[in-house]
Parts: C-alpha cells; sequence; structure tokens
C-alpha cells in the first residue's frame, strides 16, 4: 500500500451520493434538438464547418480546429443543422455562446469510423492527433484540452500520471458509476495514454474511500500491471488536482506553475475513458456520464449524455418538481455554478445537474459580521487565511490580498461553507481577483501609454536638441571665420591681404570678356556719378555754403578719380 | 422558469455565529457555578445588571447608528461581553459598578469601533480595566470562599446580596478577604512553606487555594467543552497556560520568601482558567494565524506572571490581554502561513516589487 500524505484544512459536507447511485447508468431517448456550443474547452475558438440546413452524421466534426490550443466539436446524433447563433451556454457569467443547433431525425446514424486495434503500433504523435481531432477536453471541469497535457514537452519528462477518481464534491457520482460500469475501457484508456507518455514510471488511481464498490471494479483489471490504486480518507477538496497530487505524492506544484512542473500529469476518468473510445473504437467526444440528482427530481441517476443534450430533457425525464427547487446547479454544490434557464445544453465538463429542493439547499441567510473566529483557516486547503482575505479584499487593499496569496486560492469553497456568519467568501475573493487582474490590464496599459508618451517626449527633445547643435556648430564657425579675420597672421601685412583678396577676385571672375564688361559698366557709371557731383559742384557754388562747396568739389574729385581708375583698367583689360 | 443566480459554494454546515455565542455562553457555566457555590449570589447578581445593561446599550447605540437592532442583537456577542465582565467582577460589588463596566465595554471598547467584529480590544476587558483603575476599592474587595467564612457566618441570602449590591448596605464582617494571589502580593517576607502553614485558604485547600482552585477547574472544563467543539484551537490557550506554568516554575525559587508563588496556584488561581479559554481566544482582537495565537497566547502568559509577580497588581490578565491585543495586527504581520505552492511564508506586508 502506497504511502499518503494528508492535506491540510478541508471540510466534510453531507456527501448525498447514495441516491444517485441505486440504478446503474441509464440511457434517455434522443432530444428532439441538440444545441452543441462550439467552445467548450480552455483556449481559442474553431472554424465552423457546417451551414444551416445541412444534414449531419453522428459524430460528423461540425467545426475544424485552426490552431493546437482548440479542439472541434461533433454532431451527437444524425440529424438536420437548423441554427448557428448565440444560444443560453453553461456558463457563470450567464451570457449566450454561438451553438451549433440540430434537430434530430432519430435514426442516430453514425458517421463512418474506424478504431486502431493495435495502437501500440502508433507513434504518440499520431494518438495524440487522434485526441485532438476527438475533440477530447479535460471532463472533470475545467476541460483544458488532453492532448495538449500529454504532449511531450521538452523541459520535462513525464513520470507520473495521476488518474483522478477522488470525485469529492457531494452529490456527483458520475466517476464512481464509470469505473463499476466501464473498467475496462477505463483501464484501456490509461494503456493508451502510458503508450503516449513512453510507459511512465508511477501510474496511480487516487480514490476516495468512499467507493470500495469502484475499487472492487477496478481490482481484477491491474492485477498484472503496474497500476496503483491507492484509496484515502474522504475529504473536500482532495480531488482538486494540487491536493490530490499532495495526498499521493508529498509534493506541491509550486504556486503559478503546473503538474507538469513536476514532471506528472493529471487525468480525470471520464476523460480515459473517451481517450480509449477515440483511439480504439474511432468515436469522438459526444457523450459522457453525468449525474442528475436533488431533492427536486424523483428520480436520481448517472445518465450517458448526448453533448447537447437540453437540461430541460434530461429534468422531464427525471421528475422533476420546478416548484421544489431551490436552486439549480450544474457541478456540485461546492463548486458548481447555478443555471438560470433549463435550456442550456450539456457540455463536454457537466458532471452533475444537481436540483435540490428548499429544505436540501435553503437559501443564503444575510451574512453577518466576521468575527475572525479562523474556522475558515481551519478548513482552507492551501493554508491561507481567508478572514484576512476578506478584510482586505473589503478595503480593496490589492497589494495585502497578494501578499496573502489571494491568487493560490482554488476557490473550492470550504471556507464559505464553514464560515458561521454565512459570508460569502469565495465570492469577494473572484471579485478581487477580477478587480486585479483589471487593475493588472490597466496597468498594462497605462505602461505602455506612458511609454509612448515618453518615447515621443524624448524624440522630440532629440530633434530639437539636433537643431540646437547645427545652430550652435554654424555660430562656431562663422565665430572662427571672424576670429581667423581679426587676427593677423603673423607675418602677414596689409599688402598680403589685399593681394590675396584680388586673388580671390580673379579667381572668381570667369573670364576676360565678362570682365571686360563689368569694367566698362563701372566706367559708365563712375562717369554718370562723375556729371552728377559736378551738377551738384555747379549748384553749391551758385547758391550753397562754403562747406557744402567743399564737400561736392570732394567727392566730383573722388568720382574723377573713379573715373580715371576704370579708365585705366579697362586700358589694361583691352590690351 | 429562470432560477437565481447564486455563487457557490450552495450550502452550508449548520454551525452560525450565534450558535458559537451560545456555546461560550453555555461553557461559561461550569465557572459561574463554581463561583456561586464558593462566593454566594453576588456573581448572579452581577450576571443579570451586566446583561441587561449590555442588551439596553447595544440596542441604543445600534438605533443610533440606524443598523437593525434585533438582527445584531441575535449574534449573542453583546451578552458574551456581559457575561464574560460578570463573571471577572468580584461578587457583591455596587451595581454601579457593574454598569459603569458593562457601558464602557459594549459602547467605548465595542460599538465606537463599529461593533462586532471591528473591535481592536476584548471589551470585556477594557471595561475590566476601566473599573480596576477607577474603583480599586470596590474591584479588589473579594468575597471570602464559602467553606472558610467564620464560624455562625454564611454568605448573605438573596435578598441581603441585592440590598448590599443596590442599597449599598455592608456585608458582615468576614465575609470579605483575600485572595490566594493577595496572599503572594503582601507575603511579609514569609516563605511560602509558611504562608502555607498560615493561612487557611492554602492549608485547607485541596491543591490550589480554597475556592480559587474549583473556580478554575470550572472554567477548565468550560474550555475543554469549546475545544472538544472546535469553537477555537488549542493553540492560544496552551500556549498561555505553558508560559504561566514554565515562568512559575523558573522563578519558584524553592518556595523561599521572594517566591511568587508554585506553578498549580499560579494556574488555578485568580483569573487563570477563564483568561485561557474564555478571554484571549475572543477571535477578534487576538491575533488569526495558528502561529500567531501561539505567540500571543504566550505572550499573555508571559506578562501575566510577569505582573503578577513584579508588578503593582495581584492579578493581571486583563492588562496581559490588552497589551497582546496591542501587539496582534504585529504578530500577525510575520505570522502568515506557508500556502501550497509556496517555498516560505510571506510578510503581511510584503509588496509585489521587494520579491
Amino acid at each position: 500500500m502506497s504511502r499518503t500524505w494528508e492535506t491540510p484544512g478541508g471540510v466534510h459536507p453531507p456527501e448525498n451520493k447514495s441516491q444517485s447511485m441505486t440504478q446503474s447508468i441509464g440511457h434517455l431517448p434522443i432530444p428532439g434538438t441538440l444545441v452543441i456550443p462550439l467552445h467548450q474547452h480552455i483556449g481559442s475558438p474553431s472554424k465552423i464547418d457546417v451551414t444551416i440546413g445541412q444534414t449531419v452524421l453522428k459524430g460528423q466534426t461540425l467545426t475544424t480546429a485552426t490552431h493546437s490550443n482548440n479542439l472541434p466539436v461533433h454532431a451527437s446524433t444524425s440529424g438536420t443543422v437548423i441554427s448557428i447563433d448565440d444560444q443560453p451556454v453553461a456558463h457563470p457569467s450567464g451570457l449566450n455562446a454561438p451553438c451549433v443547433t440540430i434537430a434530430s431525425d432519430g435514426r442516430d446514424q453514425w458517421i463512418e469510423h474506424v478504431g486502431i486495434t493495435d495502437f501500440r503500433r502508433c507513434g504518440p504523435l499520431d494518438l495524440l492527433q487522434i485526441i485532438t481531432d476527438a475533440g477530447i477536453a479535460g471532463m472533470g471541469g475545467a476541460g483544458f484540452p488532453s492532448a495538449i497535457k500529454l504532449s511531450p514537452s521538452k523541459d520535462k519528462a513525464i513520470d507520473t500520471l495521476i488518474i483522478n477518481a477522488t470525485e469529492c464534491e457531494p452529490y456527483i457520482t458520475a466517476d464512481d458509476a464509470a469505473m463499476r460500469e466501464k473498467a475496462q475501457d477505463l483501464i484501456q484508456g490509461i494503456e493508451v495514454v502510458c503508450h503516449i507518455l513512453n510507459d511512465p514510471k508511477r501510474v496511480v488511481i487516487g480514490i476516495e474511500d468512499n467507493k470500495p464498490q469502484a475499487i472492487k471494479a477496478l481490482r481484477p483489471y491491474i492485477q498484472e500491471s503496474s497500476i496503483e490504486i491507492v484509496p484515502f480518507p474522504t475529504k473536500y477538496p482532495s480531488g482538486g488536482e494540487k491536493q490530490l497530487i499532495y495526498i499521493l505524492t508529498g509534493r506541491e506544484v509550486p504556486s503559478g506553475g503546473l503538474p507538469i512542473d513536476l514532471g506528472m500529469v493529471c487525468l480525470n476518468i471520464g476523460t480515459l475513458i473517451a481517450i480509449k473510445r477515440a483511439v480504439i473504437d474511432g468515436e469522438p467526444l459526444i457523450s459522457r456520464i453525468t449525474t442528475v440528482t436533488g431533492g427536486a427530481c424523483g428520480v436520481n441517476r448517472n445518465y450517458e449524455v448526448l453533448i447537447g443534450t437540453p437540461i430541460s430533457h434530461l429534468l422531464t425525464h427525471n421528475e422533476f418538481d420546478e416548484k421544489n427547487c431551490s436552486r439549480l446547479i450544474m457541478g456540485g454544490p461546492m463548486m458548481g455554478f447555478s443555471l438560470t434557464s433549463t435550456d442550456v445544453p450539456v457540455v463536454k465538463t457537466t458532471n452533475c445537474i444537481l436540483a435540490p429542493g428548499h429544505s436540501e439547499i435553503p437559501a443564503d441567510t444575510p451574512a453577518q459580521a466576521c468575527i475572525r473566529c479562523g474556522l475558515c483557516a481551519e478548513a482552507c486547503p492551501v493554508s491561507l487565511l481567508p478572514q484576512q482575505l476578506f478584510w482586505y479584499a473589503q478595503a480593496k487593499d490589492q497589494e495585502r490580498l497578494e501578499a496573502h496569496n489571494l491568487f493560490d486560492c482554488i476557490e473550492c469553497g470550504a471556507c464559505s461553507y464553514v464560515c458561521p456568519s454565512n459570508i460569502p467568501l469565495v465570492q469577494h475573493y473572484r471579485s478581487s481577483k477580477g478587480e486585479i487582474r483589471k487593475a493588472n490590464i490597466d496597468k498594462i496599459d497605462a505602461d505602455n501609454a506612458r511609454q509612448r508618451f515618453e518615447f515621443r517626449k524624448l524624440r522630440l527633445e532629440q530633434a530639437d536638441e539636433q537643431r540646437q547643435a547645427k545652430r550652435e556648430a554654424r555660430r562656431l564657425v562663422t565665430e572662427q571665420a571672424r576670429a581667423t579675420s581679426n587676427t593677423s597672421q603673423p607675418g602677414s601685412s596689409a599688402a598680403d591681404i589685399i593681394a590675396a583678396a584680388q586673388q580671390r577676385v580673379i579667381t572668381k571672375q570667369a573670364s576676360p570678356e565678362q570682365q571686360k564688361a563689368k569694367c566698362e559698366r563701372a566706367l559708365l557709371a563712375a562717369q554718370s556719378r562723375l556729371q552728377e557731383a559736378e551738377k551738384r559742384l555747379i549748384e553749391a557754388t551758385t547758391n550753397g555754403s562754403k562747406q557744402q562747396q567743399t564737400i561736392c568739389s570732394a567727392s566730383v574729385e573722388s568720382a574723377r578719380q573713379k573715373v580715371d581708375q576704370t579708365q585705366y583698367r579697362l586700358r589694361e583689360l583691352t590690351d | 422558469m429562470a432560477f437565481k443566480q447564486i455563487s457557490s459554494p450552495h450550502g452550508h454546515n449548520p454551525q452560525s455565529t450565534s450558535w458559537i455565542m451560545q456555546l461560550v455562553l453555555l461553557s461559561t457555566l461550569p465557572g459561574f457555578l463554581a463561583l456561586s457555590y464558593q462566593f454566594g449570589w453576588g456573581t448572579f447578581i452581577n450576571l443579570i445588571i451586566a446583561v441587561v445593561t449590555s442588551l439596553i446599550a447595544e440596542s441604543a447605540i445600534l438605533a443610533l447608528r440606524n443598523r437593525p437592532i434585533a438582527f445584531y442583537l441575535k449574534d449573542y456577542s453583546a451578552a458574551v461581553t456581559a457575561v464574560l465582565l460578570a463573571l471577572a467582577l468580584p461578587p457583591l460589588v455596587p451595581w454601579w459598578v457593574v454598569v459603569v463596566g458593562s457601558l464602557f465595554s459594549i459602547v467605548v471598547a465595542k460599538q465606537l469601533y463599529g461593533g462586532i467584529g471591528y473591535n481592536p480590544f476584548n471589551p470585556a476587558m477594557v471595561g475590566y480595566v476601566v473599573l480596576l483603575i477607577s474603583f480599586p476599592i470596590e474591584m479588589t474587595s473579594w468575597v471570602t470562599p464559602m467553606s472558610l467564612l467564620p464560624e455562625g457566618v454564611t454568605h448573605p441570602g438573596l435578598w441581603e446580596s441585592l440590598s448590599i449590591v443596590f442599597a449599598g448596605n455592608t456585608p458582615v464582617d468576614g465575609v470579605t478577604g483575600a485572595t490566594p494571589l493577595d496572599l503572594f502580593k503582601h507575603s511579609n517576607g514569609l516563605v511560602v512553606d509558611q504562608i502555607y502553614q498560615n493561612e487557611a485558604l492554602f492549608s485547607q485547600a485541596s491543591f490550589a487555594g480554597v475556592g480559587w482552585e474549583w473556580v478554575n477547574v470550572g472554567f477548565l472544563i468550560g474550555g475543554l467543552i469549546l475545544l472538544k467543539t472546535r469553537i477555537f484551537t488549542w493553540h492560544g490557550p496552551l500556549a498561555m497556560l505553558g508560559t504561566l506554568a514554565l515562568m512559575s516554575i523558573l522563578f519558584w525559587d524553592g518556595g523561599s520568601s521572594d517566591s511568587p508563588g508554585s506553578p498549580i496556584m499560579h494556574l488555578f488561581s485568580g483569573a487563570s482558567m477563564m483568561g485561557a479559554f474564555f478571554i484571549l481566544t475572543d477571535p477578534v482582537s487576538s491575533a488569526v494565524s495558528n502561529r500567531g495565537r501561539l505567540i500571543y497566547g504566550a505572550l499573555i502568559g508571559l506578562l501575566v506572571y510577569v505582573i503578577r509577580a513584579w508588578g503593582n497588581y495581584p492579578d493581571a490578565m486583563a492588562f496581559a490581554v490588552l497589551l497582546a491585543n496591542f501587539a496582534a495586527p504585529f504578530i500577525d504581520n510575520y505570522t502568515l502561513p506557508r500556502t501550497y505552492g509556496h517555498t516560505d511564508r510571506r510578510k503581511a506586508t510584503k509588496k509585489q516589487e521587494e520579491e
């Protein structure tokens, strides 16, 4: 017998499992219409393959996977597609989602399909493709695509396969019934997975000790295999993946990590049976075992239900008494979510439909004040301090909430269950988690915006600096030039400078003809200025002052000199 | 039909806050009976005055605060505070002492801080300390245990007790006397053996001190009932009693004239058991985690002994609890449990950036 470890906390709510185990797994008549949600797994949605009015066969794909993290869905029975639109689905948000509605033709005619007789001759990748094509997602609740879980990882080899047969939620018996009646399928499913994982060192079925008949049913099949069955004391929530791993191995999945980080993979009973059917029978995932139970149902029983069957169909076949129903729950009483309508369909993760009577699960009483009694901390399976989290959730102190490890809360509901003041603690944590996630997204957005702004500012500053630098460079050049012209270089005289200037002038002058023309123009201008000056001198001598006469005669003299100079230069040029 | 959208979990265990409070009240019964048997009607009268005053005060403040009165009275928390205060007060104390204490407990220590769940200090102990400081004479005269009453003197009957409490009549000589802790506080240089021989309180005792030992046994029984019904965990009480015992062993001093008394005397005298199981287990004002409660309990045990042995008061439960209430948030900061998947404990004030 393998050793088991005990998780802290936990609660013992009334099990209420016996009432649905009085009969074997039943089958219901095919419903008139089936509503098949296109998105029943965690991951991106897939592409629709069918059109309205198209006839489909049982097992025919309705969507194709377009990415490794999405899964196809299949027609659960043969019939006609009558609509492709948004319908109410089972989701805590209560929002509608895209669905394909099929009117069944009652013939329940299968599409052609073949299984693999000897899966051991197939490579793991081929088998994983079959599992993906069959649309298999974890059927325990989260709906994570199974093939992704089983895909080989480059960092970590999987050496432990854990089969989660815990089913710790009260009322639910779907896995218990499956183990009792489909033990062989389950073992074959385990064998397929072991082959995919290249025979892990340890294969262990973790099961609560309240299912002795299931254990008995499995025993004959594991006699000669290395599969272990490890029963452990019944306590909610032992079936949480992380809790089960601790119970069976004494190891903890690191906070924020996955079982694969420990080289482990955890699969649910329903998932393994679906894998067997996909690989060995070639049947996609189109039905599952669902418990229909609760005081408002006259019959409490497990059914093999087609995916897409409306809940109302299940309820009407179970003598459902609407007046006596306090609430309608998909899943168990601890973690299941309430449905607002009976029109929603059964999906791949629907393990239970619970319709409790008014006395069974009465309406919630108003919450009293928290007296910090600590019963919640005693019940918490992950050793949080729920009373402190509640305090900080009310104060919206996100820093403290994160310091108190809010995100390690698995929302099992044990704290709310024991709270003597009836405080809906889990609801507070969910809402706080949402707020923090939103704040983090906002923070990223704000950071991006700030970065953009800062980059723009930097860019503008740089442009400005460049302009400044250019201006500065120009200024320096001019100053330097000024400096060179001002300071007389040693050994140079005014005559040299003039000669240099004349040299520059000469080099600037393009041709002798041009120089001559220029000179002629200059002579004309000088002559006209001389005439002007002589005219002014005559005026000044007749009626001007002495001073004016002097100025005018001086300008006449300079103009005459200019004319002489130009005439002289012109002669030089013409010679 | 449309069903209600309700958040999980659906269903709830039957335990309620009112039931917890009622259970606490019921568990004080052995202690109350022992007190009444040993010291007469006084405790019963205290209880009635305290409960009536507290419920009136609670209702009045709730009305002022616009809170639903019946809803809050039904949580029985005011009654618990009143009962604990009444059991801590000396029997036959004047009625107005009880009234002042109850009013202070409920109005100031509880409601002004926001009512149930929000009081940083234990309301009953706040009331007790206010009385002890304000009316030291009334608060330190205890009734003599029944078996030690002088020849021909009995505890006053119900009517006589009422006249003492309400009309201020003085009880017959010999009805009031010292407590075991008083004797050790005023040992006048006697060694422990001499005290034990001279004082009937000890010489006629079964194991700790006449009367008081049975009162403490009563509260111990009540406490064990609460422990068994898992109203609180063992951490706080055990740490407190363990520390008290450890300190009294360490400073037992072989029974010299300086000895503050034996471990058995300390564990079964004064408010030791009542404090350990009914006062420091008040969840609102104590530390929250189990490890925190160990430290919190040990701190109270230490303070009780230090004040009893070297302080000015013969008993110290109220002071010790209030001082530890101050320290509780600080203790909480360093005693967060290690969460699944984490390698170490975190500090409550730790910020994301620091990691």
